[in-house]
């Protein structure tokens, strides 16, 4: 090694250094806070406690809005599970033009500004008379999520070899059988990645959910901001923190099963 | 490829969703950007002739524009050195890096904004670090600021720069900088004239999405910026749910959706032409 490539690769690892610090700060904060007993914030904290969990505990507001954010998150990924794959394995499968332009614009979603697309969805629902709240949420919500099955899966179909199905057949399996033991087993990471993206990305979005909620039905990220701007203490830190610790969760239930570096495989 | 062209069945499949988000979001989406230059009936492009005369817009986009740049830089800065670290690392320091990516991934941006909050504020940790450090004189507010903002969505878009980039990059074969190095090429050769042009594609994908986001960010800056900082998107916001006034909101959401869409299908022309696999 010259001098110049110790010098590049110090820059390199101290870069990478402070990124993974930086990434994690916000994360470590708010888990401090959480545990500490000051009402203000103060870190290093002047002492330890739990009382802002037992708050939580005891706020009546929270938790269905908390089952609301859940239940929504849940249908509308099962909803995207069902219909992005089958549009995978059409798109992959049917010989047509156009393709890439169906896939971008079945991704395009996750690229385009949520508050713009809030703000159509809204006048166009307003239009087609639909004032349920419920049922505008979880079209909204499936417009979030389907961009993510589609992406993950579409791109890990195109990996697959269907020959593989039809080696099977040849082997004495039935059609549905052979699909059953070949292909989902291989496809089961994306489902699982990207039902889990899919699923966090429900449960966070706010430019689009602040459209169809109103006073009565709120998701999550809408409640908590409206804490935070109107009586900010550290009960939101203790959400937030068990919020870190499902997103944790999900990631250690993630590696076994998929490994993370499949994961960053976005 | 012979008798089959017509239509294939198998296509059939792919029929629900393309219907779904046809009508749930390409039509809505059509019918903001038509309404938008249709007048009482008739098109115009009066809105957009009122809307670019106003002083106080070309603050709006030059504050969008402005921040949305300087966010990109800062993430560009730091991630490519941790994509390129990412992609060399093993064992530990790998698992190290992805689980520092993908964990925020994973938690909502208002955690995430609400985070900086604590952190930069005159008696948060930047403050108490840089003072410690002697840097600062006196413990400064970063919040409220540009610089704390730029901080905030650096932090919470910089994953979505390094994960492309190491994607093009995890694919590059070791050898070839040691063919370059056999070659007689220097180090810092080698970089620009075998690493750099090899990881373009990466890059322009991951400052498409970084730009796009950090154009688009609403939460990010109600939390970190306040009411007299807006951007093209927390205008917008704020003309629908706040002052309600919905001609002024739509106008300026078909600015912020011609923006984002041209830095996306340009930077995937782009990114196809430096022959990315995106």
């Amino acid at each position: 090694m010259t001098a110049i490539e110790r010098i590049a690769s110090a820059v390199v690892w101290t870069l990478a250094a402070f990124t993974v610090v930086f990434l994690l700060t916000p994360l470590v904060v708010t888990v401090l806070v959480s545990f500490g007993s000051s009402a203000v914030f103060t870190l290093p904290a002047p002492s330890w406690s739990l009382r802002w969990y037992q708050a939580l505990g005891r706020s009546r507001e929270l938790w269905p809005v908390v089952a609301t954010s859940v239940q929504l998150a849940a249908l509308s990924t099962a909803i995207a599970l069902g219909l992005g794959t089958l549009c995978a394995i059409g798109l992959l499968r049917g010989q047509f033009r156009g393709r890439d332009g169906i896939v971008t614009f079945l991704v395009s979603p996750l690229m385009l500004p949520g508050l713009v697309i809030g703000i159509a969805m809204l006048e166009s629902f307003r239009a087609a008379g639909l004032r349920d709240v419920w049922l505008s949420l979880i079209l909204a919500h499936v417009v979030i999520t389907l961009p993510y099955v589609v992406r993950t899966v579409y791109a890990a179909l195109s990996l697959f070899d269907f020959t593989l199905i039809d080696a099977a057949r040849t082997l004495g399996l039935s059609y549905p059988k052979a699909v059953l033991k070949v292909l989902v087993p291989s496809l089961a990471p994306a489902f699982l990645t990207s039902g889990m993206f899919a699923f966090l990305a429900s449960m966070d979005n706010y430019p689009i959910s602040i459209f169809f909620t109103d006073a009565w039905t709120k998701t999550l990220p809408i409640q908590m901001l409206q804490y935070v701007e109107e009586s900010p203490d550290p009960t939101i830190a203790a959400i937030s923190a068990l919020l870190i610790l499902l997103a944790a969760a999900v990631l250690v239930v993630g590696d076994r099963l998929v490994g993370l570096r499949r994961m960053a495989d976005l | 490829m012979n008798a089959s062209r017509r239509l294939d069945p198998v296509l059939l499949l792919a029929l629900p969703a393309v219907l779904y988000l046809a009508i749930v979001y390409g039509v809505p989406l059509m019918m903001l950007l038509g309404r938008s230059i249709l007048v009482g009936g008739v098109p115009s492009l009066a809105p957009f002739i009122g809307f670019l005369s106003d002083p106080f817009s070309w603050t709006v986009i030059g504050n969008t524009l402005r921040i949305a740049v300087l966010v990109t830089l800062v993430c560009l800065l730091i991630g490519y050195p941790t994509a390129l670290a990412l992609a060399r690392a093993s064992g530990l320091a790998q698992a190290l890096i992805l689980v520092a990516i993908i964990l925020p991934l994973s938690v909502g941006v208002v955690v995430k904004a609400f985070a900086w909050q604590i952190v930069l504020r005159r008696d948060g940790v930047v403050s108490q670090l840089m003072t410690g450090l002697g840097l600062w004189s006196e413990p400064q507010r970063l919040l409220f600021t540009e610089a704390g903002l730029v901080i905030g969505a650096a932090n919470v878009f910089v994953p979505f720069m390094i994960l492309p980039i190491y994607s093009v990059l995890k694919l590059v074969d070791p050898r070839l900088g040691e063919a370059a190095a056999t070659l007689g090429a220097s180090p810092l050769y080698r970089f620009f004239k075998v690493a750099l042009p090899l990881s373009l594609p990466g890059i322009v994908t991951g400052i498409a999405f970084v730009f796009s986001m950090a154009a688009s960010m609403y939460v990010i800056p109600n939390l970190l910026i306040g009411d007299r900082f807006q951007t093209l998107a927390t205008l917008t916001g704020r003309s629908f749910l706040f002052m309600r006034n919905e001609q002024l909101g739509s106008t300026t959401a078909v600015v912020l959706l011609v923006l984002t869409v041209a830095v996306v299908v340009g930077s995937a022309a782009l990114s196809k032409r430096l022959g990315g696999a995106s």
